[in-house]
């Protein structure tokens, strides 16, 4: 089998696109944060947390959608305390990201051990299940693709177009990308600085952890260690490369997602059997890090990401 | 302006104003009124507390003591939204606009309720093209910020204000930024403000500027409120002693005696920098012992011509000679080393590092030399002495060397521009601009300053775009339009109107170069 018959199978890209979902989430939340000035490196352990809530409120008997809220919600938490630190107090956000990730993660451990102390195996739970929209899920290729996926992965569609028009067509969305742009002139309009940035932290945070509760609830069905591995850190890599701009991230992740796939079945092709497998496991990163080089030359970085406001100081 | 009746109602009134910053009291017991139809200016040496006490009126600062009341009402403190709502509008001295968004965006932003769905584009558009027509104020609504000039940002940020339908006006230093032209637009402008009603405080070092536009001064000294007078019973030598507290005289200038051809340019072009155009086939020579002044409206290759000397960038095309050689590997080390010390004209963004602390940003270009370093290490406490030699030398009010430059008010942070470059004694000063935003008495240091830097044999190029500055310190003068440089011109030898024409760009066909 030739690469070019793998691209035209439709599910090749139905798995590109659930391989895509939870970058598409976590990646939109890291853009809200972003944009509004604040570097949130905290994503990574916030997407093992929404993983964890999302899959054991369902375990212990919620509802799915319930499950979606609770891991929003805890993501939302961490956000606060992320913003908290970061905006009013105006500590290092590389410093205070990597703690969120570092706490955020163990606390989920220790969580999973109190839950559920004998276990060996990590049980599974009821799962979302595939959603045919029908008609359009007969076109060729893109219809099972696009249209046979779970509720979750159109939720990631869906929020894209919605973020795409918060951010440039209400005034919410310009409140939100002034703070990142200069916070002096948002402040000289009357608007709190730290209110806009706090709150998008949060909203994005929950965002993040609802990519993380797609890994749980809408891919592998259960929880275990080390699960997110790293999407967090490719979600940040996601953002540059979309220019900070929604609909490009989503293409991003998209891309990302279908070398990912792409990846897996060349390795089970006669090519893939004289190639070591690590080469494999590498191409998806290596074609992103060479798609970041060419396309986040041009890219126009939120002028003031990473610079805190201090109200009174010059 | 006339003045407003007298019975005319109070709109602003400040009430024994406060504030302190550590040890400093930058604003100490200050009150005053603002009526109706009024243009107050204020005056004051840098660092007298102007924009400190603006920045409270407006609320981005508390007050220590006292309130501000508008219309009658307590405004609360450190609430720029409450001053906002009251009709209280700001023009920064640094400017509040983000870049990357549009002017509509800039001005719409804060405006609209957080929760409204869409923000009413075609409706704001509407609006804004109104108060453009009302107040002629001409910019592009959907331009990017980041591609206007100082002149267009300041419209957008004045639209801004009476898009919320500011009743009071506040300018910190609009001047300071504009040319002599978009100054009589800005001026026109806060006329018809006045006329539909709108009151004004006016801040500007250039008195006769608060001459022309203003109908009362208030004076600010050190923090205290000093003097108040009606404009049309003072003069500028009367407000000048006021804001400094002593006479203020021009500084005498002697006869120059000039010596050697230390930097020349012949036929030297360089590539256009952006929409500012490049140099083209410019002859030049600064001598030892004088000072060759550049006049012309900015934005006419003045930039070019400082980054030459400077060796930020090469010629494209002729010779350039340094002290006799034509150096190879020019850069900014190489200008440096040769004695040339500069003095740029954006103090924030090339002249200083605003988080550096005052010793840092005085060895900057001198952490090299030795005395200040050995086999690579830091000699700090040279160059702490260094900073307090400075500091001492040339007036600059802080509160000591480690406080970091960004607190400093603009006309002190050019004083340590100034020191650090003179205390070297250099043989070429470049000074680009040397007194934008410097209060008389500052100004006037300056002034002697670089004349006693000549008188000691440096070359000193001045780039100004007051024609009176270049015309009162120069020996020699050069046009700059377009790229392209007049002869040099001895001092007297041209009018004012005369260097007008050239600096319009009209005397260049009658005087062709010799290519
Ligand atoms: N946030 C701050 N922290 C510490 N010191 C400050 C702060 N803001 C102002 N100052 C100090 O207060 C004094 C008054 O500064 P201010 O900016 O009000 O002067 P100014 O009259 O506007 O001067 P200029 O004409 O140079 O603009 C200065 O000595 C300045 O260093
Ligand atoms: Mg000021």
């Amino acid at each position: 089998m030739d690469i070019l018959d793998i691209l035209l199978q439709a599910s090749f890209w139905t798995a590109a696109i659930r391989i895509a979902s939870p970058l598409i989430f976590a990646a939109l939340g890291e853009l809200i944060c972003e944009r509004a000035g604040v570097l949130n490196l905290g994503i990574e352990g916030i997407m093992v947390v929404g993983a964890f809530a999302g899959w054991l409120t369902v375990y212990l008997g919620g509802g799915l959608w319930f499950g979606v809220a609770v891991a929003m919600l805890s993501g939302m938490a961490f956000g606060l305390v992320h913003g908290v630190l970061t905006v009013p107090f105006g500590l290092s956000q590389h410093v205070v990201g990597l703690g969120i990730t570092l706490l955020a993660t163990s606390l989920t451990y220790y969580c999973y051990r109190l839950a559920l102390p004998e276990v060996t195996s990590p049980p599974k739970i009821e799962a979302f299940q595939p959603l045919e929209i029908t008609i359009l899920s007969d076109i060729p290729v893109i219809g099972p693709a696009l249209f046979n996926q779970t509720p979750l992965t159109y939720l990631a569609f869906v929020l894209v177009v919605a973020v795409t028009l918060v951010l440039y067509r209400t005034p919410m969305g310009l409140a939100l990308r002034a703070a990142g742009e200069d916070p002096a002139a948002v402040e000289a309009q009357g608007l709190s600085v730290s209110a806009i940035r706090i709150c998008a932290v949060m909203v994005g945070s929950g965002f993040m952890a609802v990519g993380g509760a797609f890994l749980t609830m809408s891919a592998f069905n259960s929880f275990f260690f080390e699960m997110v591995n790293g999407r967090g850190w490719i979600c940040i890599a996601l953002v540059v490369f979309g220019s900070w701009k929604p609909g490009k991230t989503l293409l991003g992740a998209v891309l990302f997602a279908a070398f990912d796939a792409l990846q897996i079945r060349v390795q089970q092709t006669p090519l893939g059997a004289d190639i070591p497998y690590q080469i494999f496991l590498m191409a998806p990163y290596i074609l992103s890090i060479l798609a970041l080089v060419v396309m986040s030359r041009r890219a126009q970085v939120p002028a003031a990401l990473m610079v805190p406001f201090n109200k009174g100081e010059r | 302006m006339t003045d407003p009746r007298p019975e005319a109602q109070v709109v602003l009134r400040l009430e024994n104003i406060t504030k302190r910053f550590g040890k400093l009291t930058a604003n100490g017991a200050i009150s005053f009124d603002l009526r109706q139809g009024e243009v107050i200016a204020l005056l004051g040496e840098n660092g007298a507390g102007k924009t400190t006490l603006m920045n409270i009126l407006f609320g981005h600062y508390t007050p220590d003591e006292g309130h501000v009341e508008v219309f009658g009402m307590r405004l609360p403190a450190g609430n720029p939204r409450a001053a906002l709502a009251a009709g209280v509008g700001m023009v920064h001295q640094h400017f509040t606009l983000a870049d990357n968004m549009t002017v509509l965006e800039n001005i719409v932003l804060g405006t609209r309720s957080i929760w409204r769905l869409g923000f009413g584009r075609a409706q704001a558009r509407q609006r804004i093209v109104t108060l453009m027509e009302d107040y002629g104020l001409r910019v592009d609504p959907d331009a990017q910020v980041g591609s206007l000039s100082v002149g267009e940002r300041q419209r957008v940020e004045i639209l801004k204000a009476l898009f919320r339908e500011a009743r009071i006006l506040i300018l910190d230093e609009p001047t300071a930024v504009l040319t002599p032209q978009e100054t009589d637009d800005l001026f026109a402008t806060m006329r018809k403000a006045v006329a539909l009603g709108l009151s004004v405080i006016f801040i500007s070092h250039k008195l006769h500027e608060v001459m022309a536009i203003s109908s009362r001064v208030v004076v600010l000294r050190h923090g205290k409120l000093v003097a108040e007078a009606k404009t049309s019973e003072t003069d500028r030598a009367a407000m000048a002693q006021m804001m400094v507290g002593s006479e203020v005289a021009a500084p005498v200038v002697r006869r120059a005696d000039p010596g050697a051809a230390l930097v020349t340019l012949a036929g030297v072009s360089s590539p256009d920098i952006g929409s500012a155009p490049g140099l083209k086939n410019v002859d030049l020579e600064l001598r030892a012992g004088q000072i060759t002044g550049l006049a012309g409206v900015s934005g006419n290759g003045q930039t070019a011509l400082a980054d030459l000397i400077g060796g930020l960038i090469r010629p494209a095309s002729g010779t350039f000679h340094v002290k006799g050689d034509a150096p190879r590997g020019w850069s900014p080390h190489a200008a440096i080393s040769a004695g040339i010390a500069r003095i740029p004209e954006d103090r924030h963004k090339t002249g200083t590092i605003a988080d550096f602390d005052l010793t840092e940003n005085a060895v900057l270009e001198l952490y090299s030399r030795p005395g200040f370093s050995r086999h690579g290490w830091m000699n700090w406490r040279a160059a702490r002495d260094f900073a307090a030699k400075i500091i001492r030398g040339y007036d600059v009010r802080c509160p000591g060397p480690e406080t970091r430059i960004r607190l400093l008010s603009g006309g002190n942070m050019q004083k340590l521009i100034l020191g650090r470059v003179l205390e070297t004694a250099p043989s070429v000063v470049l000074a680009n601009q040397p007194v934008r935003g410097l209060d008389i008495g500052a100004l006037t240091y300056v002034h002697e300053q670089l004349l006693a830097a000549r008188d000691r044999g440096a070359a000193v190029l001045l780039i100004s775009e007051d024609l009176d500055e270049v015309t009162a310190l120069s020996d020699v003068i050069h046009v700059i339009s377009e790229g392209r440089l007049s002869p040099g011109f001895a001092r007297g030898a041209m009018t004012p109107a005369e260097l007008g024409v050239w600096m319009a760009g009209d005397g260049f066909e009658e005087a062709p170069h010799a290519a």
